[in-house]
């Protein structure tokens, strides 16, 4: 009997918890279904109402920005291209420096691994206009590579894969090196396939950091054929059902990628078995 | 360190040199900038540029905007942190709890993790703006709300909205913890005390304290630099500044006010704060804490 009242007791939190992250998010979509006069006549809407297709399909098609000149299509296919870009290229630097600061023996290593890891300390807001600047004498505004190389700055990963890599049994070299394996082999076909669970979450988390970032985006695009979505919230206008219709699916790729995915995310994150 | 390595007089330069070269160009090549631009004094044309010693440091604090935007970091990083800490380690409980539906409940709270602060920010909006805001209208009949005006409602209006995505990360970190709790200790502790509540504060959560500290991190973190997108999409400093975090007046003042002396000064205390914290983290906390 106790035990049923507890487990009752634990369902009524947790769907109060479920409640509050929900509705808010279901209130702006189902108004998106609307048309703006009932919005700004009745307020936010409960239920849907008969305009998905016809809002959804004028914001994804319209051409927005001071000049006329980007759709949220195109905002969608940035992101995209600048997430994957953040995602792969810190991922791959990082499994990199990580193998060589566990498994090499290299000079001044303590010095190396501080100029690394301090970097974890300075994230990009502070220090956004000497970034911009840099980026500026190297003629990288308004670029793919603008948006994506000062994000993939970030040592986060590496401290993760050492982690990891430290658990690795020695045996493992040993082994790969009686089989004649060289440092690229080993590194290749070994390390890297042992190390999947690890890469798929930093994956995860590096695309969903890249996707979301805000100020960065705003700073180094004044051309708007980079804008990205994320961004693109505070520049679009629109009527209102417009601007909820967006809200809605800029939210859905990182969603989607973190509850497909949460299983490989969890494990690589917490090294579950 | 590993026992067995490689020994090569180039090759893990190789791999080192990708990332190293990133970092390099694009973080300390800025902060060195940065530093530069705190320690010199530019003209409004940026035509001259002199030595200006720690004038700089010493105008921010003097400065009231400053003090005021400190203040409320401070208060900002601890409401944040107590609230979504709070709420967090009470759902992971109760779904730690349950025996059946665990991972459907995991669904259910951890995708608005992945939602941008940004977007947060821009949907808080929808639910305090003046015209059809439903939280503004039920706070403004429960007593007067107004964060147009009113410091304290302002305060409220941008806690909801910094808290809500962040009660997902910490759910998620509290339940890891609290899953990797050997149930032997639990157990054990079910024969020794009967009250689940006492059993509670004096077994499960001293065991939960590196979860709690590394959260802690995470959240004054989050507070500090991630919420400038909301911030920037809900009040914008409204009601004059009172609601501007640190990070948001520096990039103000950078931006509108093209200061960068003073930009790169706020942004020299600030790595200063990080460092003080990060090295309280490892000093105080890490030796205290129980694990298991």
């Amino acid at each position: 009997m106790t035990r049923l009242f507890t487990s009752s007791f634990s369902h009524l939190i947790l769907f109060i918890g479920i409640f509050i992250m929900i509705v808010p998010v279901w209130l702006i979509f189902a108004s998106s279904t609307h048309s703006s006069l009932s919005i700004n006549t009745q307020g936010l809407q409960v239920y849907l109402g008969d305009r998905f297709v016809e809002n959804y399909i004028r914001v994804l098609l319209y051409k927005g920005g001071f000049f006329k000149e980007i759709t949220a299509l195109k905002m969608f296919f940035n992101s995209f291209i600048m997430a994957t870009g953040v995602a792969i290229l810190s991922v791959v630097t990082s499994l990199m420096a990580a193998y060589a600061l566990v498994y090499y023996r290299i000079k001044y290593a303590t010095l190396l691994f501080w100029i690394i890891f301090i970097t974890i300390l300075v994230p990009l807001e502070l220090r956004i206009f000497p970034t911009y600047s840099v980026m500026a004498k190297l003629n990288l505004v308004n670029s793919y590579f603008g948006l994506i190389v000062p994000i993939s700055a970030s040592a986060v990963a590496t401290l993760f894969f050492r982690q990891f890599y430290k658990t690795v049994p020695d045996e493992l070299l040993e082994s790969a090196k009686l089989d004649g394996a060289n440092t690229w082999r080993f590194f290749i076909d070994f390390l890297v396939p042992l190390s999947k669970t690890m890469i798929v979450a930093m994956l995860i988390f590096m695309f969903v950091f890249g996707y979301n970032q805000y100020l960065w985006p705003l700073l180094v695009t004044s051309q708007e054929q980079y804008w990205t979505v994320v961004m693109g919230l505070k520049m679009m206008s629109g009527s209102i059902v417009h601007r909820f219709a967006f809200v809605m699916m800029s939210m859905i790729p990182p969603i989607l990628i973190i509850v497909i995915l949460q299983r490989h995310f969890i494990k690589g994150v917490f090294q579950d078995k | 360190m590993k026992k067995v390595q490689f020994k090569s007089s180039y090759s893990q330069y190789l791999f080192l040199a990708p990332q190293l070269g990133i970092l390099l160009i694009f973080l300390y090549w800025p902060i060195i900038q940065t530093f530069k631009d705190a320690f010199t004094m530019q003209d409004a044309f940026g035509i001259s540029v002199q030595f200006a010693g720690f004038d700089n440091f010493l105008f921010i604090f003097d400065d009231p905007a400053y003090k005021i935007a400190f203040k409320f970091t401070i208060i900002y990083s601890f409401v944040i942190t107590l609230i979504t800490g709070a709420i967090g380690l009470l759902l992971a409980v109760q779904a730690n709890n349950i025996m059946h539906g665990k991972s459907t409940y995991k669904t259910l709270l951890i995708w608005p993790y992945a939602i941008a602060p940004a977007v947060v920010g821009v949907m808080a909006n929808y639910f305090f703006s003046e015209r059809f805001g439903l939280l503004y209208h039920l706070f403004n009949d429960l007593w007067g709300f107004n964060w147009y005006e009113n410091v304290f409602d302002a305060y409220i209006y941008v806690i909801i909205a910094g808290s809500w995505k962040q009660i997902s990360a910490n759910f998620i970190f509290f339940l890891a913890g609290l899953q990797a709790i050997q149930k032997s200790v639990i157990e054990a502790s079910m024969i020794d005390c009967k009250s689940s509540f006492r059993r509670f504060w004096s077994i499960t959560f001293p065991l939960l304290m590196p979860t709690t500290f590394f959260l802690i991190i995470i959240n004054i973190t989050y507070a500090f630099f991630d919420t400038f997108g909301i911030i920037d999409t809900t009040t914008i400093g409204s009601p004059s500044g009172e609601t501007r975090t640190l990070v948001y007046k520096a990039y103000m003042d950078g931006f509108r006010g093209l200061d960068l002396g003073s930009a790169g000064a706020q942004s020299i205390m600030m790595m200063l704060i990080v460092l003080v914290i990060t090295i309280f983290q490892f000093r105080y906390i890490e030796g205290k804490i129980h694990y298991n």
